[in-house]
C-alpha cells in the first residue's frame, strides 16, 4: 500500500491555495485572469473543507520480519 | 601438564577473563576500603565483604563522570568490567561507576548507563529534530493490545484523520521485551513513516524498564525519523525519554504532540477563504470605479453630446451677435440723424442767402476759389440765392 496519503493530498490543495492567494493579492493581474484564480481558490477550499470532513484514520498493522530479520 | 613461564600464564589468565561475559559489565557490591587517589587522579580501592576482597581500580575519566565518589567505610555499588592485571599479578575491578549501595540495582543502572550515554552524546539537545507540521504517516512502536493505544487512536481520529497510522506492534515488558522494541523500531524504519511514537502506559519501575535498556535507547538514537516518547505516567522518567526527540509524559499526549488539531485547519481554511472573497471583492470594486469613471468620460467624448454642446455655443454667440447687431445698428441711426442735422447746419443755401454766390466754370463746372483758376475771356456761372448767371471774364488779379 503506497502512494499520496491525505496528508500529501491536503498540503497539495492547501499550498496551491496559498499560492493563489499570493497571487491574487499581487494585483497585477486582468481581471478574467483574476476571476479564473478566485474559483479555483473557492474549489480548493471546498476540495480541503472535504478532504477533512470525509477522512478517516487509517490503521495498518504492520508484519514484522522477526527481530534479527 | 604443561610447563608455563609467569608471562605465558598471565597472558593466559587474562585472555581468559577477558572472554567472559559476566564479567565484562557487572555490579559488584562491596564495602570501600584503601581508598587512594594519586596526583594522577586515578583512584584505587578495595572493595570488601566480611573477609573477603577485591582490587578495584576507577581511570580519572571515569572518576570525573561519577557524581559522589566515597570514603573508606562507605557500601558501594561497583560498575566496570574485572579484568587480570598480568603486571601484578592480579585480578582487578576496573570501575566506571560507582553508586551508594542503598539506592537498589536498577537505579544504579539507570545512573550508569544514562552518565554513560549522555557523555557519549545520545541526549545532545542539537540533535533533537522538530516534528513534522503535518505527519503523512505515524509509526507507532506499543503492545497491540495496550489500552495506551486506543488512548492513542482515538486522540488521532479527533485530531488529524488525515495522518495513516503504521503499527509496530511489541512486547513491552518481560523477558525479550528490549529486543521486541528494537525489532519494531527497525521494522518502522524500512517504511516511510515520517514521525514514530514510543509508547506504553504506567506501571512499575520494573514494568517501564524495558524503555531504560541501552539496546532500546541505541535503537531510539539510530532512528532516521523524530522519534516521541511516551512511556508511563508524567512522574516517570526513562532513558528513552532521553534520547528521543521530544518527551511526552503520556501515550495520549505524545499522540497530541504529533498531530495538528484540525479545528486548526478549519479555521487557517476559513480565513483563507475571507483572504480570497476580500481580495476579489477589492479587485471588483476597483473595476467598478473605473467603469464608473470611464462611462462618464465617454459621455462627454460622445459625437451627439458634443454636437449638443457645439450648438448650444453657437446659440449663445448667435444671441450676442445679435444683441451687438442691433445695438450697432441703434447707435448708426442716431450718428446719421446727428450727421444729418450738421450737414443741413453746413448746406450752401444758408450761406447764399446771406448774399454770398459760388462761381463755378463753365467748361468743367469746378468751383473757383482763387483768381488764377479762370483766364481772361473764360465763361463763368455764377450761383445765386435763386438762381444763375452767366458771366465771362474781363480781367483777373490777385488777392487783395
Amino acid at each position: 500500500m503506497t502512494g499520496a496519503s491525505s496528508t500529501e493530498a491536503y498540503e497539495v490543495l492547501f499550498s496551491r491555495l496559498q499560492a493563489i492567494i499570493a497571487r491574487l493579492e499581487s494585483g497585477d493581474l486582468p481581471l478574467a485572469d483574476s476571476l479564473a484564480l478566485y474559483e479555483e481558490g473557492v474549489a480548493l477550499s471546498a476540495s480541503c473543507q472535504h478532504l477533512l470532513d470525509a477522512a478517516v484514520l487509517r490503521v495498518r498493522e504492520l508484519q514484522q520480519q522477526d527481530a534479527g530479520g | 601438564m604443561r610447563l608455563l613461564s609467569v608471562a605465558q600464564l598471565n597472558t593466559y589468565l587474562r585472555e581468559l577473563l577477558d572472554t567472559d561475559e559476566i564479567l565484562a559489565d557487572i555490579w559488584v557490591e562491596g564495602e570501600v576500603s584503601n581508598l587512594s587517589r594519586p596526583a594522577s587522579g586515578h583512584c584505587y580501592f578495595t572493595l570488601k565483604e566480611a573477609d573477603t576482597q577485591l582490587r578495584a581500580v576507577c581511570w580519572r575519566s571515569a572518576v570525573a563522570r561519577i557524581p559522589a565518589m566515597p570514603v573508606n567505610g562507605d557500601a558501594v555499588l561497583a560498575h566496570g568490567r574485572v579484568a587480570f592485571y598480568e603486571a601484578s599479578g592480579q585480578i582487578q575491578l576496573y570501575v566506571d561507576m560507582i553508586r551508594p549501595a542503598g539506592v537498589g540495582l536498577l537505579a544504579a543502572r539507570f545512573a550508569e548507563l544514562k552518565a554513560r550515554l549522555a557523555a557519549e552524546g545520545l541526549f545532545d539537545p542539537s540533535r533533537k529534530r522538530s516534528l513534522p507540521p503535518w505527519p503523512r504517516r505515524i509509526g507507532i512502536v506499543t503492545s497491540p493490545t495496550g489500552a495506551a493505544l486506543q488512548d492513542m487512536l482515538t486522540i488521532l481520529r479527533r485530531r488529524f484523520p488525515l495522518a495513516e497510522v503504521l503499527l509496530a506492534g511489541c512486547q513491552v515488558q518481560g523477558v525479550g521485551a528490549a529486543e521486541s522494541v528494537v525489532a519494531a523500531l527497525q521494522s518502522l524504519y524500512q517504511t516511510n513513516v515520517d514521525v514514530i511514537i514510543v509508547a506504553r502506559g504506567g506501571g512499575s519501575a520494573e514494568d517501564l524498564w524495558t524503555f531504560n535498556e541501552e539496546v532500546v535507547a541505541r535503537a531510539v538514537y539510530a532512528s532516521p525519523v523524530p522519534v516521541v516518547s511516551g512511556v508511563g505516567h508524567e512522574t516517570d522518567t526513562t532513558i528513552i525519554d532521553e534520547v528521543a526527540d521530544l518527551r511526552a509524559p503520556t501515550p495520549s499526549a505524545a499522540a497530541e504532540l504529533v498531530t495538528p488539531d484540525q479545528v486548526e485547519l478549519r479555521a487557517d481554511l476559513e480565513a483563507l477563504q475571507a483572504q480570497l472573497d476580500e481580495t476579489i471583492g477589492t479587485m471588483i470594486d476597483q473595476r467598478h470605479d473605473l467603469l464608473a469613471l470611464a462611462t462618464r468620460n465617454l459621455h462627454q467624448l460622445a459625437p451627439a453630446a458634443r454636437l449638443e454642446r457645439e450648438q448650444h455655443r453657437l446659440h449663445e454667440l448667435m444671441q450676442r451677435a445679435t444683441a451687438w447687431i442691433d445695438h450697432a445698428t441703434a447707435l448708426r441711426h442716431a450718428q446719421l440723424a446727428g450727421l444729418t442735422a450738421q450737414l443741413s447746419a453746413l448746406s450752401p443755401q444758408a450761406t447764399l442767402a446771406r448774399g454770398y454766390a459760388i462761381v463755378r466754370r463753365t467748361a468743367d463746372g469746378s468751383v473757383v476759389t482763387v483768381p488764377s483758376q479762370v483766364a481772361t475771356g473764360d465763361m463763368i456761372g455764377i450761383t445765386l440765392r435763386d438762381g444763375e448767371l452767366e458771366a465771362q471774364v474781363r480781367e483777373t488779379g490777385s488777392a487783395p
